[in-house]
Formats: C-alpha cells, sequence, structure tokens
C-alpha cells in the first residue's frame, strides 16, 4: 500500500479557556489509508476534527492535504478542498429528501448560477440531471437507493448515518472524516457499516475514523492514533495499539493495565 | 369523485398543461368579470399581483433561505422612488443642471425601469445583508425591523438640506407606464373590448406576477435553491457540504429584493402618486403574514396568501358597511379596525391548527412512528456515553 501522506498536519494546539483541548498533534494519513482516531471521551478527538474542517480555529498548526498545504479558515473551503465531514450527532438537512441531501453535497462541485437557473439553459438543465443521476448512484452505493423520496427526518437512524455518508461522498472527498459513524447501531448495522467502509477505501478514498467501537476500529483501520487529555499517547498499528500499557491505562483505569 | 378520478388517470404533464391553460384563461377573464362589477375590483385584482410579487420575494429570504425579515417593504420603497424620480418632475424642479440636460424632462421608460429597479433594489439588499450575515432569529428580525424603518425615515426627511424625495409631501406626476406608444392612462380598444387604464395595470401586473413565478419556481429547483433550504435547515452541516453561506445569503437577499424593487416601480406608475407613509412597517408585517399565512416556502401558497390578504379588505370594505347599516342601522365598527381584528385572528388561528400555513408543501412520507428526530439533542441522547 502506498504511504504517501495524503493529509499531514503538526503542531495542532488548541486552547478553549483554561482547557488545553489540543496540544502539538500532529498526524500522517497514508493515501489509501483507514485511519483510526480513538481515545476516552473528553481526549480532544472531536476538536481535533473540528480543527482540520475548519470548524474550529486552532492556536497554532501546520496543514497539508495531498502535497499542498491549506488554510482551515472556513468550512466551506476545507470541503473544496477535499475533506468531507459527518457529525457525531447526525446533522443531516431533515426536512429536505434524502436524495436532496445528497443533491446538496454536489453543490460544491458545481457551476449553475441563479441566471443560468432562471433561464434553465441547457448547461444548466444539463448539470441538474447530472447532479440528480449522481446523488441517485450514491444512495445506491450507499444502500440506501429506495429510499431517495423520503424526507430525511423519517429515515431509521441507521440509514441517517448511511445518507450523511452519501451526501459526504458527494463533495468527492480525498479524505472522508467520519465522527464515530457506528455510535447508537446494533451489530447487524455495525457489520453493514464496515463492508461500506471497506468499500470505499477500495474506491480510492482515504478515510479518518474517530471512534468509540475499539472492536471495529481494529478491525479496519491500518494505523491507529489514540488521543488522551489532548495529547497523542500512543500511533501506530493496530495491535500493538491494543496492546500499549498507556492505551490501556487511559482507557481503562490503572488497575486494569496489565491484564488486556 | 367522477372527476377526480379522470384528472388522477392523466399524466403529470397534461394535468400541469390542463392548469396552466385553466390559470391563464382565469387571469385573462378575471378582470373583464371584475369591471362589470367596479373598476375598485379591477384595482384590488391588480393590487394583488403587486402582492403576489412582493410575497413571492419575500418568501425568498424568509422561506428559502430561512432568514426573517421584517424590513422587507423597504425594497418596495426602493423601487417605487426610484420610478418617481426618474420619471417625474422632481428631479428636474430641484436640480437645474438635470433640467437643462434633459429639456424635456425625465421620462424613463418601462424597458429601462423595470431592471433599474431591480438592480437598485438588489444592491439595497446586500447593504441590508452584509452586515447582518451572522445574525438568526430574533437578532435578525430586528435589525432588518430597523433597516425597513430607516429607509422609511429617509424618505420622509430627504427633503432638506437638498430636495430629494419631497419628504413627507412625497412625490406626484408620476408618468404612467408606458410601452411604445401605448400609454396606460387612457382607455384602450383592443378586439373589440374596451380596456380601461386599470385593466392594462392588470394584466402587465398579472404578466410580472406570473414571470415571477416562473423565477422561483426555477431558482427552488436549481443548485442554488437546495443551498438555500440546506442553510435554512442546518448552517453548519451546509457550510461543511462546501455551501460559501456568506454569498449564498447574500443573493437570498439581493434576488429577494429584487422582486420587491420591480413590484416597487410598478405601484409608482400605477398611483402616480408616492409618499413614505406607503411604506410602514405594518405593511412589512402584512407581506410577513401572507407569505406565514399561505404556507412558508410552499409557491403556491403563498401566492394563495398574497390574493387572499390583499382582496379580503376589499370584501370587508364592500361588505362590512352596507351589513352593518341593515343590522344595526348604522356602522358600529370601521372596515379598517375589523381588518386589523381579522388579520390577529386569523394568523391565531392559523398557528394554532395549521403551523405550517393554509397551504403547505406536500410532504414526502409520513414520519415513520418511532423515528429519530434529527435535532441534536435528540441523536446526541442515543450516542454512546
Amino acid at each position: 500500500m502506498s504511504t504517501a501522506p495524503l493529509l499531514h498536519v503538526d503542531g495542532i494546539t488548541k486552547r478553549f479557556g483554561g482547557v488545553q483541548a489540543l496540544h502539538a498533534v500532529q498526524m500522517r494519513i497514508g493515501q489509501g489509508q483507514i485511519y483510526g482516531l480513538i481515545g476516552p471521551n473528553g481526549a480532544g478527538k472531536t476538536t481535533f476534527f473540528n480543527v482540520i474542517t475548519g470548524l474550529v480555529q486552532p492556536d497554532a498548526g501546520r496543514f497539508e492535504l495531498d502535497g499542498r498545504p491549506y488554510e482551515p479558515s472556513s468550512v466551506h473551503r476545507v470541503a473544496a478542498a477535499g475533506i468531507a465531514r459527518t457529525f457525531q450527532n447526525i446533522r443531516l438537512f431533515a426536512h429536505m429528501t434524502a436524495l436532496e441531501n445528497v443533491m446538496v453535497g454536489r453543490h460544491v462541485r458545481t457551476r449553475c448560477g441563479p441566471l443560468a437557473a432562471v433561464l434553465r439553459t441547457r448547461a444548466a438543465r444539463r448539470e441538474e440531471a447530472e447532479i440528480r443521476r449522481r446523488a441517485q448512484e450514491l444512495l445506491e452505493y450507499v444502500g440506501i437507493g429506495r429510499l431517495g423520496h423520503l424526507q430525511a427526518r423519517t429515515l431509521s437512524y441507521g440509514d441517517q448515518r448511511r445518507l450523511e455518508i452519501a451526501r459526504a461522498l458527494a463533495t468527492e472527498p480525498k479524505l472522508l472524516a467520519l465522527d464515530e459513524p457506528a455510535a447508537g447501531m446494533n451489530a447487524t448495522e455495525k457489520l453493514a457499516l464496515r463492508e461500506l467502509l471497506e468499500r470505499i477505501r477500495e474506491d480510492g478514498v482515504t478515510i479518518l475514523l474517530i471512534e468509540h467501537d475499539v472492536k471495529l476500529v481494529m478491525g479496519l483501520c491500518d494505523r491507529v492514533t489514540v488521543l488522551d487529555e489532548g495529547r497523542i499517547i500512543k500511533e501506530g498499528e493496530p495491535g500493538e495499539v491494543q496492546r500499549d500499557p498507556a492505551v490501556i491505562e487511559a482507557y481503562l483505569g490503572p488497575a486494569h493495565a496489565p491484564a488486556a | 369523485m367522477k372527476p377526480a378520478a379522470t384528472l388522477a388517470a392523466l399524466s403529470p404533464r397534461t394535468r400541469a398543461l390542463a392548469a396552466t391553460v385553466l390559470i391563464g384563461m382565469v387571469l385573462l377573464v378575471l378582470p373583464l368579470a371584475a369591471g362589470a362589477l367596479g373598476a375598485a375590483w379591477v384595482r384590488t385584482l391588480a393590487f394583488a399581483a403587486l402582492y403576489v410579487m412582493l410575497a413571492l420575494g419575500l418568501n425568498i429570504v424568509v422561506g428559502f433561505a430561512g432568514l426573517l425579515d421584517l424590513g422587507y417593504i423597504a425594497f418596495y420603497a426602493v423601487g417605487a422612488y426610484t420610478f418617481a424620480l426618474l420619471a417625474s418632475p422632481q428631479l428636474t424642479d430641484n436640480f437645474p443642471a438635470l433640467a437643462r440636460a434633459f429639456p424635456d424632462g425625465l421620462h424613463l421608460p418601462i424597458w429601462a425601469v423595470i431592471p433599474l429597479g431591480a438592480s437598485i433594489a438588489a444592491g439595497f439588499g446586500v447593504l441590508l445583508g452584509a452586515p447582518v450575515l451572522k445574525l438568526r432569529g430574533d437578532y435578525l428580525a430586528i435589525v432588518t425591523l430597523g433597516f425597513g424603518e430607516i429607509i422609511r425615515i429617509f424618505l420622509n426627511n430627504l427633503n432638506a438640506p437638498i430636495n430629494l424625495t419631497n419628504g413627507p409631501q412625497g412625490i406626484t406626476l408620476i408618468d404612467p407606464v408606458r410601452i411604445g406608444t401605448l400609454s396606460f392612462n387612457h382607455p384602450v380598444a383592443f378586439l373589440g373590448l374596451e380596456l380601461s387604464a386599470l385593466q392594462l395595470y392588470y394584466y402587465l401586473f398579472a404578466a410580472l406576477a406570473v414571470l415571477s413565478v416562473l423565477m422561483c419556481v426555477r431558482l427552488q429547483d436549481s443548485r442554488l435553491g437546495r443551498a438555500w433550504m440546506a442553510i435554512r435547515e442546518d448552517e453548519i452541516a451546509a457550510k461543511a457540504m462546501g455551501i460559501n453561506v456568506r454569498n449564498v445569503k447574500l443573493l437570498a437577499f439581493a434576488l429577494g429584493a429584487s422582486f420587491g424593487g420591480v413590484s416597487g416601480t410598478m405601484f409608482a406608475a400605477f398611483q402616480g402618486f408616492v409618499s413614505p407613509e406607503s411604506f410602514s412597517l405594518m405593511e412589512s408585517v402584512i407581506v410577513l403574514s401572507m407569505i406565514v399565512l399561505g404556507g412558508l416556502g410552499h409557491i403556491p401558497g403563498v401566492i394563495f396568501g398574497a390574493v387572499l390578504l390583499s382582496v379580503f379588505p376589499e370584501v370587508l370594505r364592500h361588505g362590512v358597511g352596507p351589513l352593518q347599516e341593515q343590522l344595526f342601522g348604522r356602522t358600529l365598527i370601521d372596515a379598517e379596525v375589523l381588518r386589523m381584528l381579522l388579520y390577529g385572528v386569523a394568523l391565531v388561528l392559523v398557528m394554532l391548527y395549521r403551523p405550517k400555513g393554509l397551504w403547505p408543501a406536500p410532504q414526502h412520507g409520513a414520519p415513520a412512528a418511532g423515528s429519530v428526530d434529527t435535532g441534536p439533542g435528540a441523536v446526541t441522547s442515543r450516542s454512546f456515553p
């Protein structure tokens, strides 16, 4: 597997008042990897996510995507640069249909402006048809092709998660960043999610995964970073991370450290 | 049941075509029928068409993009004063230099007025939009309310030190609409029909309203329309989809304002007179009531609301007075007072029993039992502790 870094960030620091949320965090995600970011509650995982996607401004840090430096100063520019994300608390466009949700995802890769829309030019019509076709394709890709006409809020929980992934994929990301995609899923749904993520990787999209479910992360990820209290305590292959005493201590407390 | 069944059997395309033809015929025949009842009714219909344009414009801002605007009538005022200044003796009377430049006076033709009114109002839309980009909900409402009042107060006071707007007296002697050699201040014979000036205005306004509907429908179904709705639903998620929220919001303000501007120019030509008191806060509230009552964000509902609330006061005016005379021998409650009372009651009832308006957008897919609400709170409670 190629290991040229797709995402390379270094020295990310973020302080919220008296809380040091991130302390000199660095990460190299190789092209085509599924990269796991784990850590106990409050470790700073979501803050890290928000920083690299431009939602929260860091105090310091260097950012590089696919060999080019990028400035995570606004969320829509990061999306245009090629990082798409999902949210820990699903954030769909609740009153739009599933298909429309994915169509919104095509926004950043399409051009049609108000004048072309009002005149319904040939180019606008062609683009619109293409958006619709691609959105439907993505719904089918994540396995909810028949639910396109339903309002997003009426979908089941697992399907909402899938829809959010489809919507993120619609922006043609180089890096797909998923914030706890398996949260609240049952075993069957998790299995299906795992298959979906593996398929997305096979299709050439690199994935950054924040997840609480250690079993899922260990089974799926090529590399894992463990974050605790805003610092990286371990970085490596899933197997070695799992055996690391510091990681076990962070998760289970000092008493459990020897018996993993 | 029979006609409904046969109607359903038709393909959607045929049905849409049939509806278009039907609506077109009604729009054409309506002023002739109303003309037989009295000129006041034709006037009411013409105003209804203007209000449809206003409501559609406000619907872009409030209904599509979810930005509550309580000062929308300011754009109507901007349009009206644009035309009033450029097609009346106001400027040439007060600025000798202009009078020398235009010895025949300023008389803009309609093909120049409509785009000009639209673009100047759009400029004001951006002017309002730019400082309020980060505001939402109540805060946005307060600022837009202030904006509407500022425009009105400016118009009211710009008669000194230089007399630009003629202050509270307003601007008079505004040209009627002229298309080629056809001037809208005389009746015209057409196909054996005598069309009054009012009826001519009605046809012009109805045509503009239909054009506005077409533009709104196309915008709604476009990439931009989806971006507006995405912002309305969840601004952060919209940003994460690569939508430049700032530009898209400004576009909503500008495009919404341009409808108000065109409507305003037509209002000025129609009345021949504008003054600041036509653009009070109450007017903004009425236009907002139209779209809320009709169905926020749903174009047919918005049109319905606009027609209902613009025709309804006239019905009251003609119905309530005589009715009270008959019942009590004199008028106890003035129609104007009763109108506000009924507006209030109607809005309260609609909010209670039809919170999405009288004609809301159809819901795709009924909410499944026990479905997850996507509000942040509801979902967090389900994620792992």
